[in-house]
């Protein structure tokens, strides 16, 4: 007897062909050619890029300032986001979406951004302490332009993101485990000493992993702070060397960005290693816990709550908008100095700002567009795949983003210094090669709402389509897009908003005629118009803000855990 | 031409055998049921039927053709069958009429013509006129009905149904019930459906595959499953009959055989050729027991528990002559027993379970 034709195992076989290439390309691809460059330089073996970097010593305070910077930052953004999750969560405190909202803004914000706006707050020339007449004397330097000010910016860009993991986890706490301690006539910080706060180590641990790897990683706020006062960590270390020597030194860079690849990883080993030695799974499904009443103390948790929010996001704002408004450097603001010339400056006279909008705005979208509809499938494979290696698919993708983006830089250049073999396309010097690296390092931040997304459609519906005859590019195409895409393109809003300031990957790899909006605003910090910068700044924070509230209207028609600041 | 053929189907998945060896053949037209308790491997058998999951060994023919065997597998939208699913599986971003007429669509059927099947289709299952509305605003009988009209629209040439009661209330199932027979009646479209419903299986099927463990444990009429189990778990699963170890003294003539059961002579329903063996048990059911005037023999002992259920009480009563034992029956109301009673029962009949091939 004979079977009948089949085409379905053709789209399957062309789908995974499509994802393994994509895979290849925007993963494996430049961080084999990054170890390459750093073990076989020249095809040989060597070590002498290693060995180089051994004996220097710039490197290695570069390398010990990272190390404190990361943990600093980490200790900062932990105990900061811990504090404020268990408040939020586990108290009875009111308008805890807004608070979230807001307090998870800062992630949202570019690095530099943030920096920018910290500077504008402190510095002599601060617009707005010379409103209040507390600016110190013009001339003394930024407190801020020190490891401490870097620390302190990093804990709060971060501390958002401790917040989310924390958050999360706290509310798959069964209140079953909190009543029997609360049955057992424990108050409110025991439950939370002996039974919240070891239950929640594992996510905290991931938490306190992922915000080392981060800081580590960061660039734009020790660009900001730590260069004027030659503090140098290695991010900013090869942005250095890269900017003067060009791609002569790109050995040696390959050799110091690998060195912070290897940072984030035992930042990620460690992780993986305490959370296996305390494993606290939580088996149980359950109601969330029932939120503790503060009583006469929820008015004052509130009003510290929105000091905390006018802290870490009014003021630095208020800063940069004030800043944006003055007419130079020094100037006290009041009703006679007050200026819109510098936006006009920036939005209509400056062609480098003009370029930067449009290129950024250029690979946001692309980046976004094509993140979503290669997520789709790759969601599918991982959520609803059976072949062994959807594992290590996974891994593959989240390697990109979990590596610091300077590591994927120098793999970029690394991978396209030179014409593209066969098609002998050359796009080093070109905004394409940004538009590579935004692809491969932000494919993840829509892939992982994508797989939530999937993981709360019941496989049936796509059951369904295929018994009615449909084939796979058929149900992709009609059943399975139109129910993950909510999901999909909220994460290709995160990525939009993420890549349109984005610094750390094109301030390696811009060039004239490519530049973005991250780098015009470093551009004009780095020379001394704050002023620009700053309303180039508030221009995207706006920006920012506004998408942030928009996709919130339609928040209600997205799974459960695809907006970072949604429960 | 068999509506489907299984022969000697096994699906093993790592370690474990989620089926060994089962072989059914479903005649055109048919109405089977797959019964088992839940872990009994129906679930995977429907799913290999569809083509959801590949074969371990053996074969799966639909309509004469073959369509699964190890290392070929037809896809399932290339089997031309129909599920309906435990949980309707309704695609909530289209309305009624576009679920319904998604095959169609998928077949590159005129527009015209879909609409046409559609309004058949909805009209077939007393669903005029709610082709607009969205699944999300349908009861669940109506949601199971859009799965039932979506399925017949592609008249497909097998339907599974996939516990497809499990999620209705009590009083929706019994209307559910009557509307899938009269789909079979309608349609003559061989039906296989899987259940872990014993009444259900009985009211609907012409034949019911009783499934354990992965193995086919019995495949008869409803009345020959229930009357003559071919092993104790048949017997002991299907209405909760009660399986108690015998003496044959006898050999079978015309279909019965004598036998010695708690001390008292039985005379029991067997298979031909059954006669006096080692480890002998019956199948007795509820209706067998009776209770016996106080001059007259029968099996003493006394009520361990009484179940009101309404109506009736469900009495168990152990007999002196095994203590492990207990056997069940139905009193009406007003029943004269409470627990601890002294009482006197008589076994009418029972079925003797054949001889089990050793395996």
């Amino acid at each position: 007897m004979q079977l009948i034709a089949r085409g379905g195992q053709g789209q399957s076989m062309a789908l995974t062909t499509m994802i393994f290439a994509i895979i290849v390309l925007f993963s494996l691809l430049p961080m084999i050619r990054l170890l390459q460059e750093v073990i076989l330089p020249g095809g040989t073996f060597s070590v002498e890029a290693i060995r180089s970097g051994l004996g220097d010593p710039v490197v290695w305070r570069a390398t010990w300032n990272t190390i404190v910077v990361g943990l600093g930052g980490t200790v900062v953004a932990v105990a900061m986001g811990v504090v404020v999750s268990i408040i939020v969560t586990l108290t009875n405190i009111r308008m805890t979406q807004t608070l979230i909202l807001f307090f998870v803004t800062p992630l949202m914000i570019a690095p530099q951004v943030t920096a920018l706006a910290w500077l504008q707050l402190f510095g002599p020339s601060s617009a707005f302490l010379n409103a209040l007449g507390l600016a110190p004397p013009l001339g003394t330097p930024n407190p801020l332009y020190s490891a401490g000010g870097i620390i302190a910016l990093l804990g709060i860009q971060y501390a958002p993101l401790v917040f989310l993991i924390l958050r999360a986890g706290l509310r798959k706490l069964p209140r079953e485990l909190v009543e029997a301690s609360q049955a057992g006539g424990a108050g409110p910080f025991r439950v939370i000493g002996t039974i919240v706060l070891p239950l929640m180590t594992p996510s905290i641990v991931g938490a306190a992993a992922l915000t080392f790897v981060s800081c580590v990683g960061n660039f734009g706020i020790p660009a900001f702070l730590g260069i004027p006062a030659n503090y140098l960590v290695l991010p900013t270390l090869i942005f250095q060397r890269l900017a003067g020597g060009g791609p002569a030194v790109l050995s040696e860079v390959a050799y110091l960005s690998a060195l912070i690849g290897v940072l984030a990883m035992a930042g990620i080993v460690l992780q993986d290693y305490i959370s296996r030695r305390r494993d606290f799974r939580i088996t149980t499904t359950s109601l969330p816990i029932d939120r503790y009443n503060l009583g006469i103390w929820r008015l004052p948790m509130e009003a510290a709550m929105w000091m905390l929010i006018a802290v870490i996001l009014v003021l630095p704002m208020c800063g940069l908008v004030l800043t944006s408004l003055v007419r130079g450097y020094g100037v006290a603001l009041n009703a006679d100095t007050v200026t819109l010339e510098n936006y006009s400056f920036i939005l209509f006279e400056h062609s480098a700002a003009r370029r930067a909008f449009v290129n950024s705005l250029m690979l946001s979208i692309t980046a976004a567009v094509f993140a979503v509809f290669v997520a789709v499938p790759i969601g599918y494979l991982i959520t609803w795949g059976k072949q062994r290696w959807i594992r290590w698919l996974n891994f593959a993708i989240e390697l990109p983003y979990a590596l610091p983006g300077v590591v994927l830089a120098i793999a970029s250049l690394l991978l396209f210094l030179k014409p593209i073999p066969v098609l002998g396309i050359q796009i080093y010097n070109t905004v394409w090669i940004i538009l590579f690296a935004y692809l491969a390092r932000f494919l993840v931040l829509a892939i992982r709402p994508t797989v939530s997304g999937y993981t709360q459609l019941d496989r049936t519906l796509e059951e369904a389509a295929e018994i009615a005859g449909a084939s796979l590019f058929m149900r992709l195409r009609t059943i399975i897009f139109p129910l993950v895409a909510p999901a999909a393109m909220a994460g290709g809003l995160l990525i939009f908003m993420t890549a349109l300031s984005e610094l750390t990957v094109s301030a390696l790899l811009w060039s004239s005629g490519s530049e973005t909006i991250g780098v015009v605003i470093f551009s004009f910090e780095q020379g001394g118009d704050s002023k620009y910068a700053s309303a180039l700044s508030a221009v995207i924070v706006a920006v920012t803000f506004l998408i942030m509230l928009g996709v919130n209207s339609f928040s209600d028609k997205l799974p459960d855990g695809v907006l970072p600041w949604r429960d | 031409m068999a509506g489907l053929t299984i022969r000697n189907l096994s699906k093993t998945f790592g370690e474990f055998d989620a089926l060994k060896d089962v072989s059914i053949t479903v005649n055109p037209g048919e109405f089977l049921a797959v019964l088992g308790p839940s872990g009994c491997g129906k679930t995977t058998l429907l799913r290999m039927i569809a083509g959801f999951e590949h074969v371990t060994s053996g074969e799966i023919d639909i309509a004469g053709q073959v369509v699964s065997q190890p290392g070929k597998q037809v896809p399932p939208n290339e089997r031309r069958i129909g599920i309906v699913f435990q949980n309707y599986a309704l695609w909530p971003h289209m309305t009624v009429a576009e679920n319904i007429g998604y095959s169609l669509r998928v077949a590159k059927v005129e527009a015209p013509e879909i609409k046409r099947r559609v309004d058949d289709a909805l009209a077939l299952v007393n669903l005029d006129g709610m082709g607009d509305r969205s699944p999300a605003n349908l009861s669940g009988g109506q949601r199971q009905r859009v799965a039932l009209a979506r399925c017949l629209v592609a008249e497909p040439k097998l339907v599974l149904f996939d516990e497809p009661l499990a999620n209705l209330d009590v009083h929706l199932r019994a209307s559910m019930e009557d509307e899938f027979a009269a789909f079979h009646e309608r349609t003559g479209t061989t039906i296989v459906y899987i259940t872990h419903d014993q009444a259900e299986a009985m009211a609907l099927a012409d034949r019911i595959a009783v499934m354990d463990h992965g193995k086919l444990m019995q495949l008869d009429t409803p009345q020959t499953i229930y009357h003559r189990p071919a092993n104790e778990m048949v017997a002991s699963f299907i209405s909760q009959g009660m399986v108690m170890p015998v003496t044959v003294t006898g050999a079978e003539s015309d279909g019965y055989c004598d036998a010695m059961l708690l001390g008292q002579p039985i005379r029991l329903n067997c298979t031909p050729g059954d006669g006096p063996r080692d480890g002998a048990k019956i199948c007795c059911r509820a209706e067998h027991v009776r209770i016996a005037q106080a001059d007259s023999d029968g099996i003493d002992g006394h009520i361990k528990r009484v179940v009101y259920q309404g109506g009736t009480a469900r009495i168990e009563f152990v007999p002196d002559a095994d203590p492990e034992t207990s056997i069940l029956f139905d009193q009406p109301d007003p029943q004269p027993f409470t627990i601890g009673n002294r009482a006197r029962i008589q076994l009418t009949g029972g079925w003797l379970i054949p001889a089990q091939s050793a395996d």
